[in-house]
């Protein structure tokens, strides 16, 4: 049986049968528009495809979370947002969300019940850690990473924000791949330099960017990949890779890419 | 000269509660200063927090030298406490160590000993740890002790704190030494301590070679002078940073505790928001009759725990260190931040006390002592929070400021402003067209 691997039904085709979904993925702005985070968002289809997960996406339907106008001050669009977002989720009884972005991972998680809108949400990490805890997903032997040296960079809407620092390891631990922590992680994780909006304006002035300082320290592991939960972190930690003329050998995977991988598909 | 002493006491305690009482109203005054915020809800989870962060001290330990050095100081004086009870109850009675007496009556007099042995040993750790404290601040000069809002008064007041704990315990010392050698003497009114060792080891030998009448001076000099100064620092630390050894208390209890990604709901905003989008409210809140500012230009519009924050603030610069904008040499610093807000809180308070402008003094906290490029350069990536070890939040009043510039200003910068209208038109922050989302599916 030759099954599509890149199969996405979006809820109104769900709706239209009257059916339901296990998950909603929440695909994010990011996800779906940013050249490079797509091939995240497809990577995660995969993964949910394999594993017979029935998911299904908003489509056009979905909209940007707001997180980046309340993160910058603009209260009104961000509720603009979440209202419209919360009508749409709710008209379809959704229960449960995973998304590939922390950031709308904590906005729909943290901010959305004070607006009505009640979820149950995982991030695709902690989603992933479950399906290999419950044995769905058993990486094989010898799968790609295997002994590969991959250093973690902590998404600050993930470790902090949220206290998830355990499962995006725990997941790469599960490849049996050479986790190596940065001189800052976990708790002290350094900001990709990406976050409160800052990934739509020039940085303030100052003696470095904030990316090159983290890709320093990712670089200073000696890891060849450079495994991230975020597409922020993503697009800084490659800028900073780039920056540093290291694209040809370091590569920037997200944990959806590296499982994907690991498991050939 | 027996009663002289118990007036003299009487006056002294009266005056030290008069100023401090009328010093803690005013610092409660100013904290309420800022909005309403329900701080008491499930009271367990906030009492959990007390006992580990402020009585427990657990996130000192992620720098485990500075932690043991702070444990040595704070032990010292929550033990120390119990003996200057001793001190103001003899103060108040004109008695020569009350509860030893007392001890000593119920026959517990070994355990009089061993405590005063206990106190002089705590002593000497304060001593220590302070010593090592001002080497850090001032010979090895530890960075995160510097930078822009570390000026000559946060440095002395610093220093200050150390110099003084290291005199008071110094008194302690001289006085029960001196005491000793008027109990040797077998002089009246000095009972018996049992030999107390650093006391004895460092100023026995010392005042054994003077009269009796000098040392019972010295012994009288050394018990007014720690009472005076304790008094006198107890004063002192309510108008500096060292305030959080009482606000770290109040301070963890009222954190937050929700994950430290939430931000604030605005429901001001939601109700403007539900009757644009024609969604019934189902809570219909009276109007207010003065709509609020949004977000947050001066210390009124910030809520009382942000300005409870800032009193609590020690100004230790874990913060600051750990902020990624201040890293690479951006103007933000977190602990500048708390600091801001408290100088504005006290030069609001002070104001309105004196009948003065107060807010309408043409000065505000975003402005006149915070920049916008201050406020522009946080990530809100919450390791300022994370690093305070009295849970104190920097990024709540950023965000909150952060809200003013953008909703009652419209300062943002271009760049942002473009975001938002990108958000706005086409439901991204990226100028894509909507009917393009879901193209990825079929690429």
């Amino acid at each position: 049986m030759n099954k599509d691997l890149n199969k996405v039904r979006t809820m109104a085709d769900f709706a239209e049968k009257g059916e339901s979904p296990e998950v909603l993925f929440w695909v994010g702005c990011a996800g779906s528009f940013d050249d490079r985070y797509k091939r995240v968002t497809k990577a995660f289809v995969k993964i949910l495809n394999h594993l017979n997960i029935q998911f299904a996406v908003l489509g056009t339907e979905e909209s940007c979370t707001g997180d980046p106008a309340r993160r910058a001050g603009n209260e009104f669009l961000f509720q603009m947002q979440a209202m419209n977002n919360i009508q749409i989720l709710n008209s379809y009884h959704i229960k449960k969300i995973v998304t590939a972005c922390p950031h709308c991972f904590n906005i729909i998680k943290n901010e959305y019940p004070e607006l009505g809108g009640n979820y149950e949400v995982l991030h695709h990490s902690v989603f992933i850690q479950q399906l290999i805890d419950d044995g769905k997903l058993k990486p094989s032997d010898n799968n790609a990473f295997k002994g590969v040296k991959i250093t973690y960079h902590d998404s600050c809407y993930l470790g902090r924000a949220n206290n998830i620092y355990q499962a995006p390891r725990r997941l790469l631990e599960s490849l049996d791949a050479d986790l190596v922590e940065m001189k800052r992680c976990r708790t002290k994780g350094l900001c990709c330099g990406a976050g409160g909006a800052q990934m739509f304006k020039e940085p303030e002035k100052g003696k470095k960017d904030i990316n090159i300082e983290r890709t320093e320290e990712a670089l200073e592991t000696g890891a060849k990949t450079i495994a991230s939960a975020c597409p922020f972190c993503m697009t800084m930690l490659t800028d900073g890779v780039k920056n540093k003329e290291k694209e040809e050998e370091i590569k920037v995977l997200d944990l959806a890419e590296i499982i994907a991988k690991a498991e050939n598909l | 000269m027996f009663v002289l002493q118990i007036i003299l006491f009487f006056i002294v305690i009266g005056t030290t509660g008069y100023f401090l009482i009328r010093r803690i109203r005013r610092i409660r005054s100013n904290i309420r200063l800022g909005r309403k915020i329900d701080r008491k809800d499930h009271p367990s989870k906030r009492w959990k927090n007390v006992l580990l962060v402020a009585f427990g001290q657990k996130k000192m330990f992620k720098k485990p030298i500075p932690a043991l050095l702070h444990i040595m100081i704070y032990i010292g004086f929550l033990v120390i406490n119990i003996e200057v009870l001793e001190f103001i109850l003899d103060g108040l009675t004109g008695s020569h160590r009350i509860i030893g007496q007392w001890l000593q009556g119920i026959g517990a007099f070994e355990f009089y000993h061993i405590l005063m042995n206990t106190f002089e040993f705590l002593a000497i750790l304060v001593i220590l740890s302070c010593l090592f404290f001002l080497i850090r601040r001032n010979v090895l000069k530890v960075q995160r002790f510097t930078g822009e809002e570390m000026t000559s008064w946060p440095k002395l007041d610093g220093n200050l704190i150390l110099i003084f704990e290291i005199i008071l315990m110094i008194a302690i010392l001289k006085m029960n030494g001196a005491d000793q050698v008027l109990q040797s003497r077998n002089v009246e009114g000095y009972p018996e301590t049992g030999s107390l060792f650093f006391s004895k080891t460092l100023f026995f030998g010392f005042y054994s070679k003077y009269q009796t009448d000098f040392v019972v001076v010295v012994e009288r000099v050394a018990w007014w002078f720690h009472i005076l100064g304790i008094f006198g620092f107890a004063i002192y630390i309510t108008y500096s940073k060292h305030l959080h050894i009482v606000l770290a208390f109040f301070n963890t209890y009222f954190a937050k505790l929700e994950p430290a990604g939430k931000m604030d709901n605005m429901p001001e905003v939601t109700n403007e928001v539900k009757m644009m989008l024609g969604i019934a409210n189902e809570t219909p809140q009276e109007q207010p009759t003065e709509i609020p500012r949004l977000g947050a230009k001066d210390i009124n519009d910030l809520h009382w725990k942000n300005i409870m924050d800032a009193y609590t603030c020690t100004e230790c610069g874990r913060c600051t260190s750990e902020c990624p904008a201040n890293l690479t040499g951006k103007k933000l610093s977190p602990r500048k931040i708390m600091m801001d807000v408290r100088d504005r809180a006290e030069e609001i308070g002070e104001s309105l006390r004196r009948g003065g402008k107060g807010f309408e003094d043409g000065k505000s906290l975003l402005g006149d002592f915070i920049s916008k490029e201050e406020i522009l350069a946080c990530t809100s990536c919450n390791a300022c929070v994370e690093a305070c070890p009295v849970l104190i939040d920097p990024l709540s009043i950023i965000l909150q400021i952060r809200r003013y510039m953008a909703m009652e200003e419209s300062s943002s910068p271009q760049s942002w402003n473009s975001m938002f209208s990108n958000i706005e038109t086409n439901f991204a922050p990226w100028k894509f067209a909507p009917s393009d989302r879901f193209n990825w599916s079929k690429e």
